[in-house]
């Protein structure tokens, strides 16, 4: 339910909410090195949609999507992702979580990792070579991860994500360092595990990716500054793209609708 | 505790070991080597070799396994991959165990080569049986990994961890009886002996190098389990779901 507090509303358009929400953010306050980095906020995440968040380098993205998955202390507030408080035993095998720097062990191959994580999970041995099949690191399988690429580390430490079946899927920064055509594949991925009923919430600096979301979260200075499909927010704004949209409500601080 | 989880975990610990070859070879042939130069530094004494041989059979171990479990943990908390088993249907003790039967296995196979060069090529004589100082040298490998779990919490760095060896096992070696007699120090040191693990762990494979099997090594060998148990529940503490 949105606030009814217009400073802290962030811009709706009065889209048909019959999807459960996936995420529902409460008075959200985090405190990180003595500075209030999220001062309070409030955000529904649809679900079985791809959901992006954006937003200036330190607007408190990762901020925000750590609270979602429940590994950020946090002030004060609430989050319920998937109707459970966030962080919950029993959400640990339904979200999964993918870290803004890759994490997975160095000094072993991306199979490797994969099975292990596979293991953790519980998830079948098919769903390893599923995952590097979806992330392109077919040729890289047998490869020891400290030795990959900036954007193949990403995409080994983004295949562990695909593993098991999870209903939430929070990736920080996922396409970054990634040539257009594996970008296009990845988001193409995205769309589908969507399609199949996942949530997906992607944080990203690239504002052409803004275009293949189905929802937008824009974060300024640790708020919410608009929350809205693509098109809606373009119309708001009355902008043509989702840069200037960008631009525009960074200008109009206090009226973000 | 989940099995399957435990048993991913520990053979995950044990390929990156393999992988690791210098380290693996390193983990194996120092203590040897050590002990071979010891022998004949003490060639005027053998007496003196034959007191400190098999306690440091057992005691080497846990040097090792406190290093490697201090910087792997380290590692893992580093690399972000602790952030990402913590947000995963991984219990704390699963991660704990895991690295629990990894190190113990990596322990007997250092102690069972330790072992059978001291006995075997060095002509390491001993009152007591060999098997049961690989027995101990497999707790104390334990404890090692214990302590350097939790020690590792407080280190930011590699090179943080690396020095955690010589600023807390160290002390303990110096104090525990190896090299000078407990009785001999002054006064507040020996109390303070009494507070340290190492001091068990020496005890009671000196009382088994001399053939004494007495109530005193139970009482050693239960202060060890004690303080493996005690390590593992601060590390823990340390292992947190949330952070900042
Ligand atoms: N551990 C920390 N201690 C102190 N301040 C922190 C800490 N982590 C983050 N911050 C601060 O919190 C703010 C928000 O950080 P956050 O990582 O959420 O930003 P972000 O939007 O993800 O940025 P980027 O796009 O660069 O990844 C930043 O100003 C950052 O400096
Ligand atoms: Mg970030």
């Amino acid at each position: 339910m949105p606030s009814t507090d217009p400073a802290t509303q962030p811009a709706r358009a009065g889209i048909a909410e019959s999807t459960p929400a996936a995420v529902q953010v409460r008075g959200l306050s985090v405190r990180r090195g003595g500075r209030l980095v999220l001062p309070g906020i409030d955000l529904d995440v649809r679900g079985g949609v791809v959901t992006g968040l954006l937003g200036p380098s330190g607007s408190g993205k990762t901020t925000l999507i750590r609270a979602i998955v429940g590994v950020q202390v946090i002030e004060g507030g609430t989050v319920q992702v998937l109707g459970e408080p966030a962080g919950s035993p029993g959400l640990r095998r339904r979200v999964a979580y993918v870290t803004q720097t890759p994490s997975v062990y160095g000094d072993l191959t991306v199979t490797e990792n994969l099975r292990y994580f596979a293991g953790v999970l519980g998830a079948p041995p098919a769903s390893v070579e599923r995952a590097v099949e979806v992330t392109g690191l077919r040729q890289q399988a047998k490869q020891i991860a400290g030795s990959l690429s900036g954007g193949e580390c990403s995409r080994a430490s983004l295949a562990v994500a695909l593993l098991g079946d999870p209903e939430l899927i929070v990736l920080d920064e996922p396409t970054v360092g990634l040539d257009p055509a594996l970008r296009r594949d990845l988001w193409r991925t995205f769309h589908d595990l969507a399609a199949r009923g996942a949530s997906l919430i992607v944080s990203t600096h690239v504002m052409d990716e803004a275009d293949r979301c189905d929802e937008l979260v824009l974060m300024r200075e640790g708020r919410v500054a608009a929350s809205a499909p693509p098109a809606a927010l373009l119309e708001q704004t009355r902008t043509a793209s989702i840069e200037d949209a960008f631009l525009a409500l960074a200008a109009s601080p206090t009226e973000a609708s | 505790m989940n099995r399957r989880i435990v048993l991913a975990t520990s053979s995950r610990i044990l390929r990156q070991l393999r992988r690791d070859r210098r380290s693996l070879a390193l983990v194996l042939l120092v203590p040897p080597v050590l002990l071979t130069l010891m022998k004949y530094a003490f060639e005027g004494q053998p007496q003196a070799f034959d007191r400190i041989g098999p306690p440091l059979v057992g005691l080497f171990p846990l040097t090792l396994m406190f290093v490697i479990t201090s910087i792997a943990m380290l590692r893992e908390r580093t690399s972000g991959t602790l952030e990402r088993l913590m947000s995963m249907p991984l219990a704390k003790v699963d991660l704990l165990a895991g690295y629990g039967l990894a190190f113990a296995v990596v322990g007997t196979v250092q102690a069972t080569v330790t072992s059978a060069v001291a006995f075997g090529l060095l002509g390491l004589e001993t009152e007591g049986a060999v098997w049961l100082v690989v027995l101990l040298a497999i707790g104390n490998a334990l404890l090692g990994m214990a302590l350097g779990l939790f020690v590792s919490a407080f280190a930011t760095s590699e090179f943080q961890a690396v020095q955690f060896m010589p600023a807390a096992i160290l002390p303990q070696f110096l104090l525990a009886g190896l090299v000078v007699p407990r009785e001999q120090m002054a006064r507040p040191l020996e109390w303070l002996s009494a507070l340290l693990p190492l001091t068990y762990a020496y005890d009671a494979l000196a009382l088994v190098a001399a053939g004494d099997l007495s109530g005193r090594l139970w009482l050693d060998v239960g202060v060890v389990a004690g303080c493996i148990v005690l390590a593992l529940v601060l590390g823990a503490a340390t292992l947190r779901r949330r952070t900042a």
